[in-house]
């Protein structure tokens, strides 16, 4: 996926020369060919952070969109109040990338885990979230990245992970996308949760439980319209909603789940369950999956739950 | 208190001020008899340095504040931000009526600068640390355009204790920027005491020396110092240079010189205005 995201990075650069890439201290060889194709609007910077995402509101404050990338955890905890003052308050046409969104650097430790990155950028006015299931995806959503008004944060997920979204749906930056409708469940994922959520939604489907998928890839601007109405249609709505994320759960796509949850009058109020990282730091290294399936962000702990809501 | 370092002014000054520097800060009285607040001691220490600036040096229009052309002024120390406000509405970038509601909840001129607001303002500022590397990016985009703008940052000594300035001073450096300058508002005081106490930042020219730039150290309050430096900007070619102002905090108020309680005022007193309008009051020179 990141591979996908920073190439498409390139192809945008070579037909919009607005567009500057600025890493910092990236991999040995990243966008090799973006540097040598277009080395003026290639620029590496240091381990600084700070620094770079106020050189890169100084570029973008010419008109140029500036798209940064390195690890999500420096982008969010690190330069902090460079993003929410350079970037958010003049409404920066700064495009933050962040590798390793959520425990993907599992063996690295907490250091490294970008589990509340959603929760932070989600307080910053003007910041717009988005989080996408796999690199198929990432290549519909990159070009429209490039006219979006304001900063963006694209949290990147692993990479090679499996593709499970489906090109038929349109993509839209900036609006969630309905997968299917159910009567019975909505599961609400976003990122790579959208693979075990499908993987759910159909296991349930065998035992008879009928579920709504939405893919809620941009988690701000929080498409509310198309959650209530997935939520409430048909037959006077859902009776359970569960929320999937890669994330700690305060602050995140379960959080703005339940803040639209606990202020719309619902005929019949829908059992709530958010799945995501509870509020610790992990304590275990391993891998991804390993730490996915202890805080249950899998497809087994999403029908248990489903069963759980429904009984 | 111990005092490391030689500067060419004492406390009280030994540069008088000029009438437009006196009518300036007579504006910035006016205003606080508005708001009856302000960073006074920043305010005073900054003026000579902006309005030289604004005065002789940036390539603006301000009935085109847009233009791509132009140099760029950043004032990373926002609080000294009554500094610009009187010489961007001397300049006609706004009204000069906007002075008076300085702070007000309707005014566009607040407590610090906000980009977006004030016309003429390049960036928003306040957080301190965060001017130079702006200025660094501004900087480098005129370089990929072939530009010959020029990027100005104005930051506090204190300022200069966040660890992003440096950040920026690295990068600056390593790129050769000698379309950057960096000014430094070396009143040698901040908000607890002075800067050799609480984080001593000497030897100064030193520090920037080595990070890459050209320096050169002139008194903050010489318009002809001032001029002589802003204008000679860059020191070398391929080198961003710093311009190390050696000033005095509240210059031309001799209650507030070097006070550090006059750091910032949140209520003036009827005694403190008119003490303050007398010292800057241009009658007696007939002006």
């Amino acid at each position: 996926m990141r591979g996908r995201c920073l190439n498409m990075v390139h192809k945008l650069a070579k037909a919009d020369e607005r567009i500057v890439f600025l890493g910092s201290d990236l991999g040995f060889g990243t966008l090799k060919q973006f540097r040598e194709e277009l080395p003026e609007r290639f620029i590496m910077e240091g381990i600084n952070e700070a620094h770079a995402i106020g050189m890169a509101a100084g570029l973008a404050f010419d008109g140029r969109i500036v798209y940064v990338n390195t690890i999500a955890t420096f982008l969010t905890r690190r330069s902090f109040e460079q993003v929410a003052l350079d970037l958010c308050l003049h409404k920066a046409n700064v495009r933050l990338i962040g590798n390793g969104g959520g425990m993907v650097y599992a063996p690295l430790g907490s250091t490294h885990l970008a589990i509340e990155d959603i929760a932070i950028m989600r307080a910053l006015p003007n910041m717009a979230i988005v989080a996408v299931a796999d690199a198929e995806e990432m290549e519909r959503l990159m070009p429209q990245t490039v006219d979006w008004q304001g900063p963006l944060y694209i949290r990147l997920a692993k990479g090679y992970d499996p593709i499970v979204s489906d090109p038929a749906i349109p993509f839209v930056l900036g609006k969630g996308m309905e997968i299917s409708r159910g009567k019975d469940v909505l599961i609400v994922a976003t990122g790579v949760t959208l693979g075990p959520a499908k993987e759910a939604a159909k296991l349930l489907a065998e035992t008879g439980v009928s579920c709504g998928i939405l893919h809620m890839h941009t988690i701000k601007p929080f498409d509310t319209e198309l959650f209530l109405d997935m939520a409430q249609s048909p037959d006077g709505g859902v009776k359970a909603v569960i929320s999937v994320e890669e994330h700690t759960i305060l602050g995140g796509l379960g959080s703005a789940v339940a803040e639209i949850l606990a202020e719309t009058p619902f005929a019949r109020q829908p059992r709530f369950k958010r799945l995501g990282i509870p509020d610790v730091f992990p304590d275990k290294y391993g891998t991804q999956n390993q730490l996915m399936a202890r805080y249950g962000i899998d497809t087994k702990t999403i029908v248990s739950t489903a069963q759980a809501l429904l009984a | 208190m111990r005092q490391t370092v030689c500067v060419d002014t004492q406390p009280g000054g030994l540069t008088p001020l000029d009438a437009r520097g006196k009518k300036l800060r007579q504006d910035v009285v006016d205003i606080f008899e508005h708001s009856r607040r302000g960073h006074v001691g920043s305010t005073f220490s900054l003026m000579e340095i902006v309005l030289v600036l604004y005065d002789d040096i940036l390539r603006i229009d301000p009935k085109n504040p847009a233009d791509p052309k132009r140099d760029r002024f950043i004032l990373s120390k926002g609080h000294g931000c009554l500094a610009l406000y009187v010489v961007l509405a001397d300049k006609g970038f706004f009204p000069a009526d906007e002075l008076c509601r300085f702070c007000a909840y309707d005014g566009i001129l607040g407590g610090h600068p906000e980009a977006g607001k004030v016309p003429g303002v390049e960036a928003s500022t306040g957080a301190l640390g965060h001017g130079l590397s702006i200025g660094v990016g501004m900087a480098v985009s005129a370089r990929m355009d072939r530009r010959d703008s020029r990027v100005f940052v104005a930051m506090g000594d204190g300022e200069i204790n966040e660890g992003s300035v440096w950040e920026a001073a690295l990068s600056a450096g390593n790129r050769g920027l000698d379309n950057l300058v960096a000014i430094v508002d070396y009143n040698k005081q901040q908000s607890y005491d002075t800067t050799f106490e609480v984080q001593n930042l000497e030897p100064l020219a030193d520090k920037w020396r080595a990070f890459g730039f050209a320096v050169r150290e002139v008194d903050g309050h010489d318009l002809c110092a001032l001029r002589a430096a802003f204008g000679g900007s860059p020191i070398e070619p391929g080198k961003p240079t710093c311009i190390i102002c050696h000033t005095v905090k509240g210059k031309g108020y001799a209650p507030a010189e070097n006070n550090l309680s006059w750091h910032h005022k949140s209520k003036f007193t009827d005694e403190d205005m008119a003490g303050l309008y007398a010292a800057f009051s241009t009658e007696k020179e007939g002006a």
